[in-house]
């Protein structure tokens, strides 16, 4: 069967060997392919499964995009741990080795410039929740059975404005923690808010940014975000990461996906 | 919580990364789809059906 050649990442060259037991998509272990002074990392894929038609069925496939982005990050992942990759977009792929070389080639310059941009960095993830009005730590007064219906707009516009309420601090706080942790950050960038449903997360994502941020100030901005957890009732913040630099590895075209 | 769900957060995340960021291949060397990012939309929609039985958090607010 003939194979593609599905690309991970491109890096630096580095000296240290990758985990022996480590497997990409697919099965098959990553190697390193080496083009003037850029690595890319990459392994073999079978055509079946990755030429353009069986992609464009696969993603639509929970299973199948799971099991393939979770053996993609685990390759980015080996590979933060020795160096700073420059990762690609998902299902990445090539017909054969040259095609890969051909592409460290044009993009030799601008791979350069990146990869000098995110060296020593790595990328945390911040997500702002509001929780629902039951879960805030507000006593929550059972509100009696309304007799009229005056009675019932009334409650109606007392919960809006405990919401509002909520809501405006909320807005506050993730505004102030957002500028904070830009602050200490080389850069960030704005990602949409995530869908509760998708996320299975309780509460409604308010704010989910991504911070690029040297190693060394890592430990630094983690302790920063860990004490702004019990600052505000109703309000949740979640840290992920170390990532590798995702969002931070295309050009501007970033700005398009920024939710608000 | 139970573990699919757990794996289902951190699911998101990783997409929010692997089909939105990374550095985008285009040209004639490529196989890449143009559209993966129209991958999302569908999946959103294939993710709610999953979930169908769980109601929104934040139930009706906005009705």
């Amino acid at each position: 069967m003939t194979a593609l050649r599905y690309v991970y990442a491109v890096c630096r060259p580095f000296d240290t060997p990758l985990q022996a037991q480590l497997t990409g998509v697919s099965g098959d272990p990553p190697r390193l392919l080496a083009h003037g002074d850029l690595v890319a990392v990459v392994s073999r894929v079978p055509e079946a499964d990755f030429n353009e038609e069986a992609l464009h069925d696969h993603l639509e496939d929970l299973d199948w995009l799971t099991g393939t982005a979770r053996a993609h990050q685990q390759v980015v992942d080996a590979l933060t741990a020795v160096t700073t990759p420059l990762p690609l977009r998902l299902a990445t792929v090539f017909r054969d080795d040259s095609g890969v070389r051909l592409m460290l080639e044009e993009r030799a310059e601008a791979f350069g410039c990146t990869l000098d941009r995110l060296d020593g960095r790595v990328e945390w993830g911040m997500k702002v929740y509001v929780e629902g009005p039951e879960q805030a730590a507000e006593p929550a007064r059972p509100e009696p059975k309304p007799a009229s219906g005056r009675d019932y707009l009334r409650q109606r516009r007392r919960q809006s404005r405990a919401d509002d309420d909520l809501w405006s601090r909320a807005e506050e706080f993730a505004t102030d923690l957002h500028r904070t942790l830009s602050d200490r950050a080389d850069d960030a960038r704005l990602h949409a808010p995530q869908n509760p449903r998708l996320s299975g997360a309780a509460g409604r994502n308010v704010l989910n940014a991504a911070y690029l941020v040297r190693r060394d100030a890592s430990e630094e901005f983690v302790e920063r975000v860990d004490r702004t957890k019990d600052d505000a009732p109703g309000i949740r913040v979640e840290l992920t990461g170390p990532w590798a630099a995702y969002s931070f590895a295309g050009e501007e075209e970033k700005n398009a996906g920024e939710g608000s | 919580m139970t573990v699919v769900e757990r794996r289902e957060i951190a699911l998101v995340d990783l997409l929010d990364r692997l089909l939105a960021g990374g550095v985008v291949i285009t040209g004639d060397v490529t196989l890449r789809i143009a559209d993966v990012d129209l991958v999302r939309i569908d999946l959103n929609a294939l993710i709610s059906s999953v979930n169908r039985n769980v109601p929104s958090p934040f139930g009706d607010r906005c009705e």
